[in-house]
């Protein structure tokens, strides 16, 4: 099969189909599967990466074939067949609306009723023998295994975490407590700042630029050097910044980079302090929204911080435009 | 490095007279928040836990309450604004939790 017809076969059709023959795939990662990643990860027609739902044959499985469930979101279905080189399997397509299996199993749309709307509705239960159906383990918040028990008679089995250790979760018959964990190493973090740099850097950019033609140039580079510090640093410096606290780690991140913009710049103390004031609480800002990034910060968490940070950016920020504007007219 | 979040905010709560020790909770767990010692799950570190709400929903004997949630900034604005719970609106602007 060439690359082209691949990926034909995996878009070219809009609706399910209960009955008939599904469609094949193959487990290749092609050039134009990396170019639709990477554009996925900045946020450029991303929206438009999704995966009919329904039963897909990886290549020639039979009724003993094991059943992987995925979300129709490319990036997750590629990373699920792209994992299962050699194997005959089926791949069990949830509609996710586009959305990663983690996310969508928060939100309850890779959930137990979906599950059971596409086993109906694919007839899964005509073309295998068996009653079992790996998941991912990160599908399991929107999930009830003993519930998709119960409507179906499939056995929810959690594999792991990660599609890459499915061939090694597959020799062992089992996942490793490694495999059960997420991770989110320097790797993880950084494939996810674009995303941040893209959503934020859509008005400091303008906001930078727009200050640098008015004269302000100082602060054109202390706002574009707010947006890099928490969007680029707090992601890549998340371990060693200070503290827990997002919003605590972010405006350290901030008040580095403003310090160092500072040097380059002639200002006296209370001219650098409102800008530490200023563009502090804005990285502060920029970096707490990175927590939605994260794999491993709480609800209860991001409320509690955000109490507590709003108002002390909204203060910082004001009393950082009040001295510079006592400075101006004093 | 191990990253950890704010201490003592976790909602999760175990029923450990509940417990039947199945190990499901350990299974579907991604912090290794919970292990089953001598037939009965026991939370490891409850400032671990980022309150997906996994164990809570695949326990068979609704042993586990937690409040599932996105530790999500932007959602919680998003929620604040719209006067709804916290949606990470995914999919809406192309930024996702």
């Amino acid at each position: 099969m060439t690359e082209r017809t691949q990926k034909i076969t995996i878009t070219r059709r809009t609706a399910p189909q209960p009955n008939g023959a599904c469609d094949h795939i193959s487990s290749e990662y092609t050039r134009s599967d990396r170019l639709a990643a990477w554009k996925a990860r900045w946020g450029i027609n991303r929206n438009s990466w999704r995966i009919k739902p329904g039963l897909y044959a990886l290549g020639a499985p039979a009724a003993d074939s094991p059943v992987f469930a995925t979300a129709n979101y490319k990036l997750s279905f590629d990373a699920l067949r792209t994992s299962l080189k050699g194997l005959n399997a089926w791949l069990l397509v949830l509609d996710t609306k586009g959305i990663n299996v983690w996310c969508a199993a928060g939100k309850g749309t890779f959930g137990t009723m979906e599950l059971a709307r596409v086993i109906a509705e694919t007839g899964l239960e005509k073309k295998v023998r068996h009653r079992n159906i790996i998941l991912p383990q990160l599908g399991a918040p929107g999930i009830s295994a003993h519930r998709v028990k119960a409507y179906t008679g499939f056995s929810v089995v959690y594999g792991p975490v990660r599609a890459e250790d499915l061939p090694e979760y597959l020799r062992l018959g089992g996942a490793t407590p490694e495999m059960r964990r997420v991770r989110f190493n320097l790797c993880d973090r950084m494939v996810l700042a674009p995303v941040q740099l893209v959503h934020f850097g859509r008005y400091m950019l303008p906001a930078a630029a727009l200050l640098y033609v008015l004269g302000f140039r100082a602060d054109a580079a202390y706002t574009a050097g707010a947006l890099f510090a928490g969007g680029a640093l707090v992601p890549a410096l998340l371990p060693w910044l200070p503290g827990r606290s997002f919003a605590v780690k972010s405006a350290v991140a901030g008040l580095l980079v403003t310090a160092l913009i500072a040097v380059g710049h002639y200002h006296g103390a209370a001219q650098f302090a409102a800008r530490a004031l200023i563009y502090g609480s804005a990285a502060s800002f920029v970096g707490l929204d990175f927590t939605g990034a994260s794999t491993y910060t709480s609800l209860s968490g991001v409320k509690k911080e955000m109490r507590l940070a709003l108002p002390a950016h909204a203060g910082a920020f004001a009393a950082g435009l009040a001295i510079l504007a006592a400075w101006r007219f004093l | 490095m191990k990253l950890k979040y704010l201490r003592g905010v976790a909602t999760l709560k175990l029923e450990t007279e509940k417990c039947i020790g199945c190990g499901m909770c350990v299974t579907v767990c991604p912090h290794a928040v919970f292990e089953v010692k001598a037939r009965k799950a026991a939370v490891t570190d409850a400032d671990l836990c980022m309150e997906c709400g996994a164990c809570a929903n695949n326990c068979p004997v609704d042993a586990i309450s937690v409040k599932k949630g996105v530790g999500c900034a932007q959602a919680v604005r998003n929620g604040f604004l719209r006067g709804t719970e916290p949606d990470c609106s995914c999919g809406d602007d192309g930024t996702c939790c």
